[in-house]
């Protein structure tokens, strides 16, 4: 019986080779995209870890449970590897790894061999830091802020920042990876108009990956060297200018927001018209967004250092193009809900992640306006209100995209379903977990808290209560589906090549896919999301 | 189907995720011109950091500029001109699928390539002998002096600042030259072996792409690091 199945089974990406050298010397976009969902998953489980220690830590308002360098170290790490380990890999690696030459009709990227590159790079960049926090980690806050990074702190930093200059040529190379595939891959008939929005966010996305990657390698480049030989570019005491270090820094590390919640967008630009059942309203507005999104990103670094002592001026400008780029995520919210409006909805598992995603996203973009305005910025920068801000973008925003990606689009990768019911439950904890765990830390910034202290005044103490409980629930809800999805690999439902009736390329080939994607060539001959074309397969109108 | 005809239709040189030869070269030469770009992202992060310091501490970057040996700087100007031009000639002896040829300029190319380093090396341990390798024997009282001949006030941390610049802009332009040149040895070997024919090229374009924009950082980096300012103070 069992040899039966065996002999029935399609070849597929998975079945076509065995053994760990056919893993490790892949070429095959997919599998790669496999590589990398083990290895950020892993990453981010130790992020998490650190996280739940801070909030342990944050239970008491006395610094008991750690001392207080251990949790300058804690917060660090949490950052470093959750930033650039987990978050900024993440979609783009995972999703977009296994669903760009699929949805561009091509048998994989343009460069498959600098596409395992780029995971050994990341591999390599990652190993490092974990080398670096067993042997005692770094204290200087995600950000490096000079001079102490270079000048006082005697933990390792060249170790650390040598670490992600190396993962970020793995974003490099990804990135263009996706534009040069993008541009030149497309199956015949599939016009830049009939592109699914995913693309279009990867595509915006991989533009910041270009652009911004490299500024960061260079800036973290001369931290290596100013702190190895003291050259003293960054040293006020030498002349240098520390506020030169944070223009450098952020202006890749604002845009790299952007290159966590943009794909997540995507994500839910797919998510809503296939459980909606409509084509997705305002297309080139969606799409444009995007890239009108990777643009202003570019254009609003300083608004992390209104408080550094930059001019009155510069700071006024970079306010003013803050609350710009509202403009385009407003965009796209509306035009998410004006796609639901009078749709067939149904509430499976990827839709509620991508509602949780709306929901969220718009809190967190909000207080980010509240952030863009300089009076009330003053009020609130280096507090508890910035850490809620930001958490709800990308945690809120980009891990919710990432985990409705990821179940929307799981039956593609390994061929079976997910447990639905569970999944709507893991989607039900994830969501009230991270309420829970940050919304009162909005309330603990604007009452005064500061970010980064690992004692407080007793007065705070019931709403970190409230954050370190919904801390807890969130660790359930994100162990969950690492758990049903693993067991789905073996006793999940079969699942069709198309379970969703989803539009788009990547439904039209065998779940799990053959090596090269497609039996042939595909042409394509319909616009994008025509979903008045598709009737949705009973099993889902059934869980409306 | 004949074997000669599966032949014409997929060449060996063929990846099997391009469609035809033309898909294949006009994907690798984007490729190539994007990354250029993220290579001018790079070199921008220190541009910024120059303009802003130059602007800052002009007399300490006069200073410092006139004190590097100008005549090395132009001659590796002029070498790296001609290599580029050996590397524009060569991508046309590929085209025309001359293989000598093509195997001489490459190699012409590599000896100017080690001729740059190696006067760059000559220029690097001047400073070395002078103490204006920045770092904890970093000393600019010469420069302090020269000042005081001119009037003008130098600050010894300042100057360094300079030098930090010079060598760093220097030194990671010298290592993109190491990495070209390591891309022109595996050119060369296969472009003996006759893997180059007029209809598959793509990659001495590509390598010949790298090594002019290697070559064109070089034309900025010489003015602003050597031609600050060599006219005598008033």
């Amino acid at each position: 019986m069992a040899t039966a199945v065996v002999t029935t089974e399609r070849e597929n990406y998975i079945n076509s080779e065995y053994g760990i050298r056919s893993w490790l010397l892949t070429t095959d976009h997919k599998r790669i995209a496999l590589l990398y969902l083990l290895s950020i998953t892993f990453f981010f489980f130790i992020g998490g870890f650190f996280a739940l220690l801070i909030r342990l830590e944050l239970l008491t308002p006395a610094g008991d449970l750690v001392q207080a360098d251990t949790y300058n170290k804690l917060f660090t790490m949490h950052g470093q590897i959750m930033v650039f380990f987990f978050l900024i890999p993440s979609i783009p690696a995972v999703l977009g790894n296994f669903l760009v030459p699929m949805m561009i009709g091509a048998k994989d990227l343009a460069f498959p061999r600098i596409n395992l590159l780029s995971w050994y790079l990341y591999i390599f960049g990652g190993c490092m830091m974990l080398h670096c926090i067993v042997t005692g980690g770094v204290d200087t806050g995600w950000t490096f802020y000079t001079p102490f990074s270079t000048a006082f702190t005697n933990t390792k930093v060249i170790e650390a920042g040598l670490s992600i200059f190396i993962v970020g040529f793995s974003s490099i190379l990804t990135g263009l990876n996706f534009v040069v595939s993008i541009h030149r891959m497309r199956a015949p008939g599939l016009t830049w108009s009939r592109l699914p929005l995913f693309l279009w966010s990867i595509y915006a996305t991989s533009i910041i990956f270009l652009l911004g990657t490299p500024v960061l390698a260079i800036t973290l480049l001369l931290l290596i060297f100013e702190r190895a030989f003291h050259l003293g570019i960054f040293d006020p005491t030498r002349g240098g200018d520390p506020l030169l270090f944070q223009h450098l820094f952020w202006f890749y590390s604002h845009p790299a927001v952007y290159i966590m919640i943009l794909p997540a967008m995507g994500v839910v630009s797919e998510i809503i018209p296939c459980f909606s059942r409509k084509r997705v309203f305002g297309y080139s507005f969606v799409a444009m967004s995007s890239i009108a999104i990777a643009v202003f990103g570019f254009l609003v670094w300083a608004h992390h250092m209104f408080v550094a002592g930059i001019s009155l001026y510069s700071a006024l400008f970079f306010s003013i193009l803050s609350y710009l780029v509202a403009v385009p995520s407003a965009v796209k919210v509306f035009n998410w809900t004006a796609t639901m409006y009078k749709g067939s909805i149904s509430f499976s598992t990827p839709m509620l992640y991508a509602l949780g995603f709306i929901g969220l996203f718009t809190i967190g973009g909000l207080t980010g306006l509240f952030l863009a305005a300089l009076g009330f910025d003053v009020h609130v920068t280096d507090t508890y209100f910035v850490i809620a801000h930001f958490h709800y973008i990308m945690v809120g925003g980009a891990v919710m995209g990432y985990l409705g990606g990821l179940h929307f689009w799981w039956p593609k990768i390994s061929g079976r379903m997910y447990p639905e019911a569970w999944g709507r439950l893991a989607a039900a904890i994830v969501f009230i977990g991270f309420n829970l765990t940050f919304f009162p830390q909005f309330i603990l910034g604007y009452m005064g808290m500061p970010r980064r202290y690992w004692q407080y005044p007793p007065e705070f103490q019931v709403l970190n209560v409230f954050s370190t409980a919904g801390s807890t629930i969130l660790a359930v809800g994100y162990l969950l589906p690492m758990i049903y999805m693993l067991w789905s690999l073996r006793y999940g439902k079969i699942a069709g090549d198309n379970p969703w009736g989803a539009a788009g390329l990547e439904w039209k080939t065998a779940s799990p896919p053959p090596t090269f994607n497609f039996d042939e060539t595909p042409e394509v001959t319909w616009e994008a999301y025509n979903y008045d074309e598709i009737p949705m397969p009973e099993e889902v109108s059934l869980e409306r | 189907m004949s074997d000669s005809l599966i032949a014409l239709e997929h060449p060996t040189e063929l990846q099997h995720h391009f469609a035809d030869m033309e898909q294949q070269k006009s994907t690798s030469t984007f490729g190539m011109w994007l990354f250029l770009g993220t290579e001018i992202m790079f070199f921008g992060g220190m541009f910024a950091a120059y303009l802003i310091y130059r602007r800052w501490y002009y007399n300490e970057f006069a200073l410092g500029s006139r004190s590097i040996n100008i005549w090395l700087g132009t001659i590796n100007t002029m070498v790296l001109i001609c290599s580029s031009l050996t590397v524009a000639l060569g991508v046309r002896a590929a085209q025309m699928g001359k293989r000598k040829l093509l195997v001489t300029l490459l190699l012409i190319t590599m000896v100017f390539g080690v001729a740059f380093l190696g006067i760059k090396g000559v220029e690097w341990y001047q400073k070395y002998e002078e103490h204006h390798v920045p770092g904890s024997s970093f000393n600019a009282s010469d420069l302090v002096s020269v000042g005081q001949k001119y009037g003008v006030h130098i600050n010894q941390a300042h100057s360094q600042i300079y030098f930090s610049l010079y060598f760093a802009l220097t030194g990671l332009h010298a290592l993109h030259m190491v990495v070209g040149l390591g891309i022109f040895t595996v050119l060369t070997y296969f472009a003996w072996k006759g893997k180059y024919t007029p209809e598959y090229h793509t990659p001495i374009e590509i390598g010949g792409l790298y090594w002019h924009f290697v070559d064109i950082v070089w034309i900025y980096l010489f003015p602003l690091l050597y031609l600050i300012d060599r006219k005598p103070f008033h």
